[in-house]
């Protein structure tokens, strides 16, 4: 792979949360804890749209960026991981992510975090592959097993695409061309005739 | 009595219960008058939370609030919908633009939801976060190197310069008591808690770039995830020492003419023999307490709001009162009339918890150089409580002379 990517076609996702359940089923994710959620826009409203939204592991990644003890590292596929063995739950990835995507489970007194959790793109952690300690710590590996993530395997209306940028990227053109709208559609407004488009 | 009263009923406790006593009748009205009066207390109580939460039983309310888009409203593009009718879906540029967090005016009639207990985590993307990030990386740790760098810098000029200052008349035999017991124990478990919160706290900004690359990556883990359970801990101690130094000093600390002679004279540091009028605290003591006082409040209110995560408003709320008073803070990027999320809250207490911390520092690092190494006799004050006669003569004038004249008019005259 190049580099790893999820898309999620907001004109297909129907928010029916399957890759919420699968991903919380996949890597027995404890409870208060969400690796991926699925955010509507505009609910119940005309134009309503939905996302399925997890880490997008981003190529200049804030988390990496601000955490103290450098905890994160990167695949050579791309993939955001981090080590829970170093994590100390200080939340700051969180404060610089944009996409809200590290989770904490409570821990100890006050408001004070464990260790942060979040989407591993199924690429388990810094564990040997497919051992329990890290099964236990940050899920299942199917990347090691040459799958790609269960969301978008998952996925009802293959609204959420994960896989190699360029795969996922020109599927989603292809579709765009075929459908003729709902990429980057600037000119659907305007012919519906919304006249107050601003 | 009724001690035996009640053995007895322990003995027969049935025929007691089913034939009362006048005694067991007049304790049972007490109970009642008791249980009413506690029930009225409490729903007084219970009024008066309620109507000190009035602003948020409204936020809870089943009611759309005034400002709510509906359908049977004019919405955002401004046509007016009748049931039956499909309004416009909004223009799919300006949701793009919506999603990707650029919130303008024009914006505002969307919403977003999650079906997750967590509403928190409706927003999908926050672009504060990028701020948030640039500033922990850039000017945070730049500006906090530089202000206790500088301080440092000077006190060693000064120290240079003015050298140690000295007992101009040379050390007495006799003593005078300045601090009792329980002031110096304020004193010293605010100073041993706020060292401990310093070096845990530069731990966290500094850390990674400069402790990680000499011990590693596990045994600086270990390092701060201790540092940080003893800063969120010792949190509380830094807060009863700070309130017990308050309660202790604030009545000697407050502004007095004097300490404006004071402070024109530099009080008496940067010329050997000039010593200013004074009394218990001399003005930069007084500068030194309300520093404390005002910076380690701060600190402790942004560090409780980052000890409860997400529940409070206290930077949101600074922002609308700053907003109300019409003063803009669009000089550092803030723009105070929007209003702030709860992560945003959280965001701002970060940044304004270091930088308070880091102005902190700079400020006791000149205090433990002029009570330690800077002046003759100083530490004695806080070390054993008593201080050289001689000293407290020419820094503390006035207090030695109050001191005298009590002591004196405790002394019976012979």
């Amino acid at each position: 792979m190049g580099k790893a990517a999820f898309l999620c076609d907001a004109e297909r996702c129907i928010e029916c949360n399957a890759c919420v359940t699968a991903c919380k089923n996949e890597h027995e994710i404890p409870w208060g804890i969400n690796r991926r959620r699925v955010v509507t826009i505009n609910d119940g409203r005309p134009g309503e749209k939905s996302i399925s939204v997890a880490c997008m592991h981003c190529s200049d990644a804030p988390c990496m960026a601000v955490c103290p003890v450098d905890c994160f590292y990167k695949t050579a596929d791309g993939i955001v991981l981090h080590s829970k063995d170093l994590c100390i739950g200080c939340g700051y990835c969180f404060y610089a992510c944009p996409f809200g995507a590290p989770q904490y489970p409570q821990a100890g007194n006050f408001g004070s975090r464990g260790k942060m959790d979040k989407c591993t793109f199924c690429a388990g952690g810094p564990e040997e592959n497919n051992s329990p300690a890290e099964f236990q710590k940050y899920g299942r590996n199917r990347i090691a097993e040459g799958k790609l993530p269960i969301c978008a395997e998952m996925c009802s209306t293959k609204a959420l695409l994960a896989g190699d940028a360029d795969d996922v990227s020109s599927i989603f053109r292809e579709r765009v061309v075929a459908r003729g709208f709902g990429g980057d559609s600037w000119g659907w407004g305007t012919a519906y005739g919304n006249q107050n488009d601003s | 009595m009724p001690r035996s009263s009640e053995r007895a009923r322990a003995a027969e406790p049935r025929p007691a219960a089913r034939v009362p006593s006048p005694r067991f009748e007049r304790r049972r009205k007490r109970r009642l008058r008791v249980a009413i009066g506690a029930l009225s207390l409490s729903v007084l109580l219970l009024a008066v939370t309620l109507a000190s939460f009035v602003t948020m039983a409204d936020a809870q309310s089943v009611r759309p609030p005034a400002n709510a888009v509906t359908n049977s409203t004019p919405d955002a593009t401004g046509m007016e919908s009748v049931p039956g009718k499909i309004t416009q879906p909004p223009a799919r540029a300006d949701l793009w633009r919506f999603v990707g967090g650029d919130r303008g005016p024009d914006e505002e009639g969307f919403t977003t939801t999650v079906s997750i207990p967590n509403k928190l985590s409706a927003t999908l993307v926050q672009p504060f976060g990028e701020e948030w990030r640039l500033l922990r990386r850039g000017p945070l740790p730049e500006y906090g190197l530089i202000i206790p760098a500088a301080m440092i810098l000077a006190l060693a000029a000064f120290y240079l310069i003015r050298g140690r200052i000295r007992i101009e008349a040379g050390p007495s035999r006799n003593r005078i008591r300045r601090f009792g017991g329980f002031e110096r124990f304020g004193h010293w478990l605010l100073a041993v808690s706020f060292v401990a919160l310093a070096l845990t706290g530069l731990n966290l900004l500094y850390g990674r770039e400069y402790i990680l690359p000499l011990i590693g990556h596990e045994a600086y883990s270990l390092t701060a995830w201790w540092g940080k359970w003893v800063h969120n801990n010792i949190a509380w101690a830094f807060m009863l020492g700070l309130v017990l130094i308050f309660v202790m000093w604030v009545g000697r600390n407050i502004p007095h003419r004097r300490d404006l002679v004071w402070l024109m004279k530099g009080g008496g540091l940067f010329s050997k023999h000039s010593h200013p009028d004074a009394g218990k605290f001399n003005a930069g003591q007084k500068l030194i307490f309300w520093s404390v006082i005002l910076l380690g409040a701060s600190l402790s209110l942004s560090g409780i709001a980052l000890l409860f995560p997400f529940q409070t408003g206290l930077m949101g709320k600074t922002f609308a009162f700053f907003n109300d008073i019409g003063l803009s803070l669009s000089f550092i990027g803030i723009d105070v009339s929007q209003p702030v999320t709860a992560l945003q809250e959280m965001q701002y207490q970060t940044i304004w918890h270091a930088a308070v911390a880091l102005v902190m520092i700079a400020i006791i690092i000149a205090h433990i150089y002029i009570g330690t190494l800077g002046m003759e006799g100083a530490f004695d004050a806080m070390g054993s409580g008593d201080v050289d006669l001689n000293w407290a003569r020419e820094h503390h004038n006035l207090w030695v002379d109050e001191v005298s004249a009590r002591t004196s008019r405790r002394t019976p005259a012979e």
